[in-house]
């Protein structure tokens, strides 16, 4: 087992967190793993991207090379299409549908779809208006772990288990709350595949 | 003990705990900052009192470690690498005087600049310092070498240089622990006067001693097991990686290496390791992530002799950190992606926080320094307030290293620039620029200084700053007229007041200090919600 995954958002978004808890699950199961995040000047509302790495052999580089993501996973659409060069010829892309504009020349949105609709795998989704749904926009992160946990390689119970361990300190309401939001995310992908 | 996911700088530090550390001495600077933020939550460091609180800068910070050493104790020092250059004094001359309790030195380099504005290479800082270097190659080697690397301090009697680059630091990855070691009970040296008086005299001998160390450093790099040779069948080119260069090879070669590979991971450069490697190869190829410095090391100045590949020759890119694809173009491998970036997708910079202080200082400086028709430059600083650079302010006319404002527009005052403005934060300011102020004190210099007051040290993460709570004081102390010392309070509503504050000190022909104070809303955010629960 061998999954590459770049994760691309803007700073704030809380792509860590998901890295997070797919580290958690990787170390559950009992895979490699090497996650290499971005810290300092860049986070301050820039963009922001993270490569993890999983496998059941160790892992020798902590950065992807270029074709060679299984997955990109993307809290903000124009955020997803900058990895793009890193994608395998058969890679996914999991992103969220709503961008976050805080630049003024941020693209009109139908060329940004555009570019989406050439990606012959993809699933694209407005994880904050299913976040809302069901617990609270904070937890959108986490509807977009549920969206490309089927990617993941991993047991779904394994990602449960690993939100379970990184909100458990901030009580069980927080839990269930991304458990919930987990779930979401997870049933409308499947939905749409 | 135990396995754990640790960033390369957790495992530094929670390995420096392991090994009996008595205190971490450090200012913050991406991407060395984790190290010691690290060591400040964790229990057992609370329980036994390891020091670990920010010192005010990098070279207050180098020295206080010294003395820890000198008094018996382990003790680790971290910095960002342009932070060396400020401690450099002391880094340099205790390599003369030597140490006594076991002390690291982290450098946390940042080839490419995420978060820097020089990819320096301090590398050859220990190499000028003649002491031994330590470059990990993966978060393991990191903890190793830490937890191992105070107990080779002391047997040699240096300080030891633990050099890693951003992608070390701020990876994670499984790291086994080690059993804990009790902490070194206090001694001082019994040679200590022949070693830490630097007198001319006595510094002649201790560079003798450490002229004749560097065999030793040499002989140790030889038998480190960090230092490996992997044979290989191809022998028309041997090769050399750095620290986690080798990552990047190995990738490029999942079934196995085809040619013969030196991995260093400890300097001074293994001798007998490289002198095997040359005389089975027909070619070197060096993989260092950073400054081509082992490539010049084996090149030297004529070039004669084996052949040398990598960043002088332009094998490998020049500038920039490594990556699989940088290393796989080296050996001639085929990298192809699919799929190119589209034409919409637009560069997201980082900008300053909505609600920021610093945006409401910097719309109401530019407004008033439009009335001298361009006249007016901005000296600025390294913080978040750096982002004053960028639209919709393009607010700053210079930022070159900390304390620099205040320094470099007295230098321009003093060539008859008005108005020469400086624009610093609180911990910029106590980090470097009191000195600099009180230049200015002594020579009347008509300046205005704005220390931008988020009561943090904001950009590396909201740190403690030395100053929070007297920099009005501070001023004063280094002799500032206190009717030119003004403080406000950044918000769209003082707008006014604020521009006519400005607008006075400016005017004033002598030195101004402008304090424009409101707390960073990162950290008033971070508190509130504290508060809540």
């Amino acid at each position: 087992m061998k999954i590459d995954i770049i994760l691309s958002g803007v700073g704030g978004q809380g792509i860590l967190s998901i890295a997070a808890v797919i580290g958690e699950a990787a170390l559950k199961e009992g895979l490699y793993m090497k996650q290499a995040e971005v810290h300092g000047m860049s986070q301050r509302g820039g963009d922001v991207q993270s490569n993890l790495r999983l496998s059941d052999k160790p892992i020798a580089s902590d950065l992807i090379a270029l074709g060679q993501a299984d997955l990109i996973i993307s809290l903000e659409p124009m955020e997803s299409l900058r990895y793009l060069p890193f994608l395998k010829k058969d890679g996914w892309l999991v992103t969220n549908s709503q961008p976050f504009i805080n630049i003024p020349n941020y693209p009109e949105m139908e060329k940004v779809e555009a570019e989406l609709n050439k990606l012959p795998h993809k699933v694209v989704l407005d994880v904050e208006a299913i976040a809302k749904e069901v617990a609270t926009s904070r937890a959108a992160n986490i509807v977009m772990l549920g969206a490309a946990a089927p990617f993941l390689k991993i047991d779904f119970e394994k990602i449960e288990e690993g939100i379970r361990s990184i909100f458990g300190r901030k009580g069980e309401e927080v839990v269930e709350m991304n458990l919930k939001a987990l779930k979401a995310g997870y049933d409308v992908a499947q939905s749409m595949q | 003990m135990g396995k754990h996911l640790f960033l390369g700088d957790e495992a530094i530090a929670q390995a420096a705990i392991d090994a009996g550390l008595s205190g971490v001495y450090a200012y913050p600077g991406t991407p060395s900052t984790e190290i010691t933020e690290y060591i400040q939550a964790s229990p057992i460091a609370k329980e036994r009192g390891i020091h670990s609180r920010w010192s005010t800068n990098e070279k207050t910070a180098m020295e206080t470690a010294l003395g820890m050493s000198y008094a018996g104790k382990r003790t680790l020092c971290c910095m960002k690498h342009v932070g060396l250059n400020v401690a450099a004094d002391c880094f340099m001359n205790a390599a003369m005087s030597g140490i006594h309790g076991g002390m690291i030195i982290v450098t946390a380099d940042d080839p490419s600049m995420h978060s820097s504005q020089n990819e320096q290479d301090n590398r050859f800082y220990g190499n000028f310092a003649m002491i031994p270097i330590l470059e990990p190659s993966n978060q393991q080697e990191a903890y190793d070498m830490v937890y191992d690397g105070f107990a080779l301090s002391e047997k040699l009697g240096y300080p030891i240089l633990l050099r890693i680059t951003t992608r070390m630091a701020h990876s994670r990855a499984g790291v086994v622990t080690r059993p804990q070691k009790e902490e070194n009970p206090m001694s001082t040296p019994a040679d200590g006067r022949q070693r830490f008086v630097l007198l001319p005299a006595l510094a002649r001998k201790r560079y003798k001693v450490l002229l004749e160390a560097q065999d030793v450093f040499t002989k140790e790099s030889e038998e480190s097991t960090y230092n490996q040779y992997f044979d290989a069948p191809n022998k028309e080119l041997g090769i050399i990686t750095t620290g986690i260069a080798f990552n990047y090879l190995s990738e490029n070669y999942p079934e196995g290496f085809e040619h013969p590979v030196l991995k260093i991971t400890q300097y001074p450069l293994p001798r007998k390791m490289v002198e095997k490697l040359a005389a089975e190869c027909k070619e070197i190829l060096v993989l260092e992530e950073g400054f081509p410095m082992v490539e010049e090391q084996l090149k030297g100045y004529l070039n004669k002799g084996v052949i040398v590949h990598g960043r002088l020759d332009g094998t490998l890119q020049r500038e920039g950190e490594l990556n699989p694809d940088a290393v796989g173009r080296a050996l001639g491998k085929k990298i192809e992606s699919f799929y190119a970036i589209p034409e919409v997708v637009e560069q997201r910079p980082p900008a300053l926080c909505q609600g920021c202080g610093h945006r409401d200082v910097y719309e109401a400086l530019n407004e008033v320094l439009l009335e001298y028709n361009g006249a007016a430059k901005v000296f600025s600083d390294i913080g978040c307030y750096t982002l004053g650079a960028l639209p919709p302010f393009r607010a700053i006319d210079t930022c070159i290293d900390m304390g620099a404002s205040i320094t470099m527009a007295k230098g321009a005052s003093d060539a008859g620039l008005f108005p020469a403005v400086s624009v610093i934060g609180d911990s910029t300011f106590t980090h470097s620029g009191m000195t600099g102020l009180l230049d200015c004190v002594n020579e009347n210099t008509p300046i205005t200084i704005i220390i931008s007051d988020n009561e943090t040290t904001a950009m590396t993460g909201g740190q403690d700053s030395a100053g929070t709570g007297r920099i009005e004081s501070i001023c004063a102390g280094i002799g500032v007229d206190p009717t030119h010392i003004r403080v406000m309070v950044p918000l769209k509503k003082n707008f006014e007041e604020m521009k006519t504050i400005i607008r006075e000190e400016i005017e004033y022909k002598g030195v101004s200090v402008i304090i424009p104070r409101r707390e960073c809303i990162q950290t008033y955010a971070r508190k509130r919600k504290a508060a809540k629960k």
